[in-house]
C-alpha cells in the first residue's frame, strides 16, 4: 500500500507539472499579447510597454515560466491584477466558500444517491422503481443553470422562503441566515449528481444480487436486511466509488454555473470573474488550485478503491 | 468475454426509445432548419412597446426586453445546440478513433505518448479546459464545438484503444497480417468495422454533454455571443428580468429540456440495443 501511495502521489505531481506548463502555454504562447489583454485593445505602446516590463513579459518565456512555478512553490501565485491583491490570498477566500457548497452537496449526492440506488435496486420493476427512473432521467438531463433559475423563480420569487442570491458569512448573519443563501445553490449542485449516483448504485446493485454469494447468504436464512447490509451492499459500493470521483469533476463543473447563477462569491465565480476581466494571474493561479484539488480527489478515490477490494492488482490498471 | 459477440451486433429491432428520441431529435433539427422561414416574427426585430409582453395568441412564448418575439428567437436559436452537441461529438470521434487505434497498434513509445496525453487531457475538470480555451481568445461558436470536443477526445482514445487491443489478437487479423496487409488496411477494414458498436454507443452519450457543456459555457458568456439566440444564451440574458417576465427564460430552457432528455433517452436506448454488457465492460475510467 506505502508503494502504491508513493507511486500515485508522484503521479499527481507529474499531472500538475504538466498542467502547470500547458496552463503557461495558453495563457502565455496562444493568443498573442497579454498586455494587450489586459489593457484592453485600444491601449497606447507606451502604456503596453510600461506594463510588458513590469510584469516580467520581456524575459524569454522558459524564465517567465520559472519564475511563476518557483513562486508557486513558495506560496506566492502572483498579484491579482484587478484585486490588487496577492492571488494565493483571494484564491484561499474563495476556496474555503467553494468548499463548503461543494462539500455539502458532495455529501447529500453520496448519502442520498445510495439510497435512493438500494431503494430502487430493491423494487426493481415497481412502479416506485419506474418512477424514481424516470425522474431520474429528467435530472441528469437538465442542466445546473436551468435548475437554478426555476428554483429561484419558485422558492425566491414566488415563494419568497429563501434569499435569491448573494452570500452572507457565518459571523454576521448568524448560522439560519448563512444557511438560508446556501440551500438553493446546494440542492441544485447535488440534483442532478444524485440522479447520477443512484443509477449507478441501482444497476450495480441489482448485478450483485443476483450474484452465488448473495444467493448463499439468503439461502443460509439470512434476513434479507442483513443480506442486504452486510453482503450485498460493500460490493455493490465499489463502482459507486469511481463514479463518485468521476462526478467531482462534474461537480467542480457545476459549482462554476451555479456560483455564477447565484452570485456566490466562490472559486468558480473567481474563475470566471477572471476571464471576464483578463486577470491572468489570477486566472493561472485559480485553474492550479482547481486542478490540484481533482487529482487529489481522483487520488482519493483510487485509493479508497484499492483499500477497499483487495483483489484490485495495480499493475494491470493502468489503462 | 469473447469478442465474438462484437463482431456480430445483434440484429433485433431497435428498441421504442431509439426511436422516439431519434423522432424527437430529428423534429427539432427539422425546425432548426426551417428556423427563421416559419418564425412569426423577425427574430431581431426590436418593438419597443410589445416590451414584456406575457404569452398570448401574438406572441406564443411573449417577448423580452426589447420586445423581440421569444418563440422566434427560440426557433432561429436551435441550430446552434444541435451544432454544438453534434459537432462536437464528431471532432471526439473524428481525433480519438484514429489516436486509439494508432495507440493499439503501435504498442511502445507512440501508445505511451498518446495514453499519456490523454490522462492529461482527461485530468483537467471539463468545464475549466472550455474555459481556458475560451479564456484568452474572443468566444465564437466554433472555438466552443472545438473545446467541447476536445474535453471528450481521451475517452473515446480509451475506448478504441482498449476495444482495438482485444480485437488484435483474434484470428480474422492474424489471418490478415499473414497475408501482409499494411497497417493502415488491418485498421481501416478488419479492426474498425468490428469495433464500431461500443464507439457509436460511447458517442451517443457524448452527444447529451457536449450539449449540456455547450450552453452551460454559453451561459457563462463563453460560447455564442449576443444577438445570438443561442438557448443558453438567452437563459443567461433573462436572469434579470427573472421576476418581471419569467417565460423571456421558461421558453428557451424548457426547449433545451426536451432537447437533452431526447438525446439521453436516444444514447440509452441505444446502449441498450447493442448489448449492454459488452459497453459496462470496455468502458474502463472515464
Amino acid at each position: 500500500m506505502a508503494k502504491l501511495i508513493t507511486q500515485r502521489l508522484l503521479g499527481v505531481i507529474g499531472i500538475l507539472l504538466a498542467m502547470s506548463i500547458l496552463v503557461f502555454c495558453i495563457v502565455h504562447v496562444l493568443p498573442g499579447n497579454v498586455a494587450y489583454a489586459i489593457l484592453g485593445e485600444y491601449a497606447t505602446p507606451a502604456a503596453v510597454a510600461t506594463l510588458e516590463a513590469r510584469l516580467g513579459l520581456n524575459d524569454p518565456l522558459i524564465v517567465q515560466y520559472w519564475h511563476w512555478l518557483s513562486g508557486m512553490l513558495r506560496g506566492d501565485f502572483g498579484q491579482s491584477l484587478v484585486m490588487e491583491r496577492p492571488a494565493a490570498e483571494v484564491v484561499a477566500d474563495a476556496l474555503g466558500r467553494s468548499a463548503v457548497l461543494a462539500a455539502l452537496s458532495f455529501a447529500l449526492v453520496a448519502l442520498g444517491g445510495v439510497l435512493l440506488g438500494v431503494y430502487a435496486a430493491t423494487h426493481d420493476g415497481r412502479a416506485s422503481d419506474r418512477f424514481l427512473t424516470l425522474v431520474q432521467f429528467l435530472f441528469i438531463a437538465v442542466p445546473d443553470f436551468f435548475w437554478s433559475i426555476l428554483v429561484i423563480i419558485v422558492f425566491a420569487s414566488w415563494l419568497h422562503w429563501l434569499p435569491a442570491t448573494g452570500y452572507v458569512p457565518l459571523a454576521q448573519a448568524g448560522f439560519w441566515g448563512w444557511l438560508s443563501h446556501l440551500v438553493l445553490p446546494v440542492l441544485v449542485l447535488a440534483s442532478g449528481l444524485v440522479a447520477h449516483v443512484s443509477r449507478m448504485t441501482r444497476s450495480s446493485m441489482l448485478e450483485v444480487l443476483e450474484s452465488r454469494y448473495v444467493l448463499a447468504a439468503r439461502a443460509k436464512g439470512l434476513s434479507e436486511r442483513l443480506v442486504l447490509r452486510r453482503h450485498a451492499l460493500p460490493n455493490a459500493l465499489l463502482p459507486t466509488i469511481t463514479i463518485l470521483a468521476i462526478d467531482i469533476g462534474i461537480l467542480i463543473g457545476g459549482v462554476v454555473v451555479v456560483e455564477t447563477v447565484f452570485a456566490y462569491p466562490g472559486l468558480g465565480r473567481m474563475l470566471v470573474f477572471a476571464i471576464e476581466h483578463h486577470d491572468l494571474p489570477l486566472l493561472q493561479a485559480g485553474m492550479m488550485v482547481v486542478t490540484a484539488i481533482y487529482a487529489l480527489a481522483n487520488l482519493v478515490a483510487d485509493l479508497g478503491y484499492a483499500y477497499l477490494d483487495p483483489r484490485i492488482r495495480f499493475g494491470k490498471a493502468a489503462a | 468475454m469473447s469478442v465474438a459477440a462484437l463482431a456480430q451486433p445483434r440484429r433485433r429491432a431497435p428498441p421504442r426509445q431509439v426511436l422516439v428520441g431519434a423522432a424527437i431529435i430529428l423534429t427539432i433539427a427539422f425546425l432548426a432548419l426551417l428556423g427563421n422561414a416559419i418564425a412569426p416574427y423577425d427574430p431581431t426585430a426590436f418593438a419597443v412597446r410589445e416590451r414584456f409582453s406575457p404569452p398570448s395568441a401574438l406572441h406564443w412564448f411573449g417577448t423580452d426586453e426589447f420586445g423581440r418575439d421569444v418563440l422566434s428567437r427560440v426557433l432561429s436559436g436551435a441550430h446552434y445546440s444541435l451544432a454544438i452537441g453534434f459537432g462536437a461529438t464528431a471532432i471526439s470521434l473524428a481525433l480519438g478513433v484514429p489516436l486509439g487505434l494508432l495507440a493499439a497498434f503501435h504498442r511502445g513509445a507512440i501508445e505511451a505518448i498518446i495514453m499519456r496525453t490523454m490522462d492529461l487531457l482527461i485530468a483537467l475538470p471539463p468545464i475549466l479546459f472550455g474555459l481556458l480555451v475560451l479564456a484568452v481568445t474572443p468566444p465564437a461558436l466554433w472555438k466552443t464545438i472545438v473545446a467541447v470536443g476536445l474535453v471528450y477526445v481521451p475517452i473515446l482514445t480509451r475506448l478504441t484503444r482498449s476495444v482495438a487491443l482485444g480485437l488484435l489478437q483474434e484470428n480474422f487479423v492474424q489471418a490478415a497480417r499473414a497475408r501482409a496487409e499494411g497497417a493502415i488496411s488491418i485498421l481501416a477494414r478488419e479492426i474498425l468495422p468490428n469495433a464500431w458498436p461500443p464507439i457509436i454507443v460511447e458517442s451517443g452519450l457524448r452527444v447529451t454533454f457536449a450539449v449540456l457543456l455547450g450552453s452551460s459555457l454559453s451561459f457563462l458568456g463563453l460560447g455564442a455571443q449576443p444577438p445570438s439566440s443561442e438557448w443558453g444564451l438567452m437563459i443567461s440574458e433573462s436572469r434579470q428580468f427573472i421576476d418581471q417576465a419569467p417565460w423571456i427564460g421558461l421558453a428557451p430552457g424548457l426547449c433545451l429540456c426536451v432537447l437533452l432528455v431526447s438525446v439521453n433517452v436516444f444514447g440509452e436506448g441505444l446502449r441498450e440495443w447493442l448489448d449492454p454488457r459488452l459497453i459496462g465492460r470496455f468502458r474502463g475510467p472515464s
